[in-house]
C-alpha cells in the first residue's frame, strides 16, 4: 500500500502494545448499567485521573468529559504517551481551570482505550479481546458509568462540568439524564445531535478502518497487530475537519515540505500532506481501532431531542444548572448555529443560560488549542460560579 | 451607576422575572439583581460585554436583539427593558412588538430627540446635533430611526400600546410626563423612559 511505502521508519515505532495500562487509576463499576442496546453490564473497569485536591465542602469539583480521541489525562503529561495532556492550554496550576483551586476530574470514556471497558479489553467470557463482540455503547451509557465515579469519590455536587465536541455532547447528556448533578456547565462547540455532514465525515474514518485488510473484521488483536493504515487515514480525515479553511490556508498554504520544488512523486510535497501524515501515524501509536468505530458510532446516534420524542426542550426541563454555551466562529463541524440551538432549547426551558461566540480562524480545535478570549471566558465563568455555589451552600 | 438605571428599578416589583434586551456590561442587571431579588437574564451584541457579564457571573447571551428576541417563549418575562437602543434597530415596530410579546411589560427608554439643545444644534448651527446622550457624528452613529418622547407616545397610541407611565429625565432630576405636560416635558427631558405594557 501507498502509505506504508512512505513511512517504512514508523513502522518500528508501534509502542500502543507495549503501554502499560495496568497502573492507571480505575474503579470497578459494579452497579449493573442498562445499556442502550438493552444488554445489562457490571464489574467494569472505568479508568480516570484527577488534578489538584478536594476541599473539604467538596464544592470544588470540576468534571471534565472528553472528545472522540482523547482520555483521562487532561492536563501534565500523559503518563502513557509522555506527550503533554490533551486540555493543557486550559487545565493546571494557575490555567483557566485553575487546579490550585479546583478538583478536576477526568475519565476515559468506556468504549476508549485507555483503560476503561472497551473493545481491546479482554472479554471474560472468551478470555480474547471484545473486538466487535463489544457492545454499541451511546454518549448516554458513557455518562451513567461516569456518575457511578462521582458517586465513588463522593461528590454529591460539582461546582462545574465541561467539555468540547463530544465531550460537550456527553455534557448536554448528563445535565439531561441527572438534572442536579452540577452546579454549572460550559458545553463547548457541540450539539444535540449529529448533522448528515458530521455523520459522513465519521462514516469515511469508519470505511478508511474497515478497508484496511489488517482490521479483519475487528479480529487484529488476536494477531497482535493494528490496521494501521486505516486508523491514519481517519484521524487525517479528522484533522481536515478540526481546522478552518481560513487556519489550513494561512498554516500551510501551498508551502512544499523541505524543498525547493516537486519531486513529481507521491510522497508528501506539500506541508500540509505531510501535516496529515504525521497525525495520523503519531495517532497510531496511541489510539485503538475499533474504539474509533465505537465511539464515532456513539457520536452519530446521539439525539437527544430523540429520547424525549422530539422535544429537545423537554430535555432540559427542572434545570437549576448555570449554563455557558461556547462556540468559535470558523467551526464548521459544530457550528454557532447548531450551539445557538441548545441556546434556545434552554432559554424555552427557562434554564438559566449564557453564550458566547468566540471569534477565531482556528476552527473546531479553538478549545484545544491556546485561544485566550475562549480561555478568559471560561476563567471568568468559572471562578464567578464558585462564588455562588459557595453562598448558596451557605443559604 | 446611571440615574436611568435607578429610575427604572424604582419602578420595578421585588422578585420578578426579567430580560435587559441590551444589557451592556451588565450593570443594571446587577443593580437588579441585588436591590431588588430580581431573576436578571441579559442580551447583548458586543462581544467583549458579554464576557465582561459571564465574569460577574450574569446570565448573558450574546447576539443581536432584533433576530434573536424570537427565540424568548411568550410572557416568559415579567419585565423586559430595552435601554436606549429602540433608535439603533432597522425595525423598531417589530422589535418593540416582540418585546411585549416576550415580556408582560416592558420598560423603553430613549435618548429624547426633542430636548432643547438637540433642537438648537440644528436650529442654529445647522448641524446635527452632538450630545452627552447623543455622542455620535452623523456618520458614524448607530442611531437609524431617533425620535423625541412626542414622537413615541403617539406611536404607541398609533399601534395600540398601552402607555402605563411615562417618566422624563433630565440630569437627576425626574418628573412623570402626561399628556398634559408632554410639550414642555419634551421640550426639557434628556431622557423619556416608558412603561408600556
Amino acid at each position: 500500500m501507498q502509505l506504508n511505502r512512505v513511512l517504512p521508519g514508523l513502522a518500528g515505532l508501534f509502542f500502543y502494545m507495549n503501554y502499560k495500562l495496568e497502573n492507571v487509576k480505575k474503579i470497578n463499576v459494579t452497579r449493573p448499567l442498562l445499556l442502550d442496546c438493552k444488554q445489562t453490564v457490571s464489574n467494569f473497569p472505568l479508568a480516570y485521573e484527577t488534578y489538584g485536591k478536594l476541599n473539604k465542602n467538596k464544592n470544588n469539583a470540576i468534571l471534565v468529559f472528553h472528545a472522540l480521541t482523547g482520555d483521562q489525562f487532561v492536563s501534565g503529561t500523559n503518563p502513557i504517551t509522555k506527550k503533554d495532556g490533551w486540555w493543557v492550554t486550559a487545565v493546571g496550576p494557575g490555567k483557566a481551570i485553575d487546579t490550585n483551586k479546583y478538583f478536576v476530574i477526568c475519565a476515559n470514556v468506556i468504549g476508549g482505550c485507555m483503560g476503561s471497558w472497551g473493545p481491546k479489553e479482554i472479554n471474560k467470557k472468551t478470555n480474547e479481546p471484545y473486538g466487535l463482540n463489544f457492545p454499541v455503547i451511546t454518549i448516554r451509557d458513557m455518562v451513567k458509568a461516569q456518575e457511578s465515579l462521582l458517586d465513588h469519590l463522593g461528590i454529591e455536587k460539582l461546582l462545574c462540568a465541561t467539555g468540547g465536541s463530544m465531550g460537550g455532547m456527553q455534557l448536554l447528556q448528563f445535565c439531561s439524564t441527572f438534572p442536579n448533578r452540577t452546579f454549572s456547565a460550559i458545553p463547548i462547540a457541540c450539539s444535540t445531535s449529529h448533522s448528515a455532514q458530521n455523520i459522513a465525515l465519521n462514516e469515511l474514518a469508519r470505511q478508511a478502518i474497515m478497508a484496511d485488510p489488517s482490521w479483519d473484521n475487528g479480529e487484529y488483536l488476536k494477531k497482535n497487530i493494528q490496521p494501521k493504515n486505516g486508523l491514519a487515514v481517519a484521524r487525517m480525515v479528522g484533522h481536515i475537519s478540526y481546522l478552518s479553511e481560513k487556519g489550513m490556508q494561512e498554516k500551510f498554504g501551498r508551502k512544499l515540505q523541505e524543498k525547493a520544488d516537486y519531486e513529481f512523486s507521491f510522497n508528501a510535497d506539500f506541508q500540509v500532506e505531510s501535516y496529515l501524515r504525521h497525525q495520523g501515524y503519531t495517532f497510531v501509536e496511541r489510539f485503538d481501532a475499533n474504539s474509533i468505530l465505537y465511539i464515532t458510532r456513539a457520536m452519530d446516534y446521539f439525539d437527544l431531542s430523540k429520547q424525549f420524542k422530539g422535544g429537545l426542550v423537554e430535555a432540559f426541563k427542572k434545570q437549576n444548572t448555570k449554563f455557558l454555551v461556547i462556540s468559535f466562529s470558523s467551526d464548521w463541524l459544530y457550528t454557532t448555529k447548531e450551539n445557538k440551538d441548545i441556546v434556545i432549547a434552554l432559554n424555552s426551558a427557562g434554564a438559566n443560560v449564557s453564550f458566547a461566540e468566540i471569534k477565531t480562524d482556528k476552527g473546531h480545535d479553538s478549545f484545544l488549542v491556546n485561544e485566550p478570549e475562549f480561555l478568559k471566558t471560561i476563567k471568568g465563568f468559572i471562578d464567578s460560579m464558585q462564588i455562588k455555589f459557595e453562598n448558596e451552600k451557605r443559604i | 451607576m446611571k440615574k436611568e438605571f435607578k429610575v427604572i428599578a424604582e419602578l420595578l416589583p421585588k422578585n420578578i422575572r426579567v430580560l435587559d434586551v441590551g444589557c451592556g456590561d451588565g450593570s443594571l442587571m446587577n443593580l437588579l439583581i441585588n436591590e431588588k431579588n430580581i431573576e436578571a437574564r441579559g442580551l447583548e451584541i458586543r462581544e467583549e460585554h458579554v464576557k465582561k457579564c459571564i465574569s460577574k457571573g450574569l446570565s448573558v447571551i450574546e447576539g443581536d436583539a432584533e433576530t434573536e428576541i424570537n427565540q424568548f417563549p411568550d410572557q416568559s418575562f415579567d419585565y423586559v427593558i430595552l435601554s436606549q437602543t429602540l433608535q439603533a434597530f432597522y425595525s423598531p415596530e417589530k422589535v418593540l412588538k416582540d418585546l411585549l410579546r416576550v415580556g408582560k411589560s416592558v420598560i423603553v427608554s430613549i435618548p429624547n430627540f426633542g430636548y432643547w439643545k438637540v433642537r438648537t444644534s440644528l436650529l442654529f448651527f445647522g448641524k446635527m446635533p452632538v450630545t452627552r446622550t447623543l455622542p455620535y457624528s452623523w456618520h458614524d452613529t448607530p442611531n437609524l430611526h431617533m425620535c423625541s418622547i412626542k414622537d413615541l407616545f403617539y406611536f404607541c397610541r398609533e399601534k395600540n400600546i398601552k402607555i402605563n407611565k411615562i417618566i422624563g429625565l433630565n440630569e437627576n432630576k425626574t418628573s412623570e410626563i402626561k399628556k398634559n405636560n408632554l410639550e414642555i416635558k419634551n421640550l426639557f427631558s434628556k431622557i423619556g423612559i416608558f412603561l408600556l405594557s
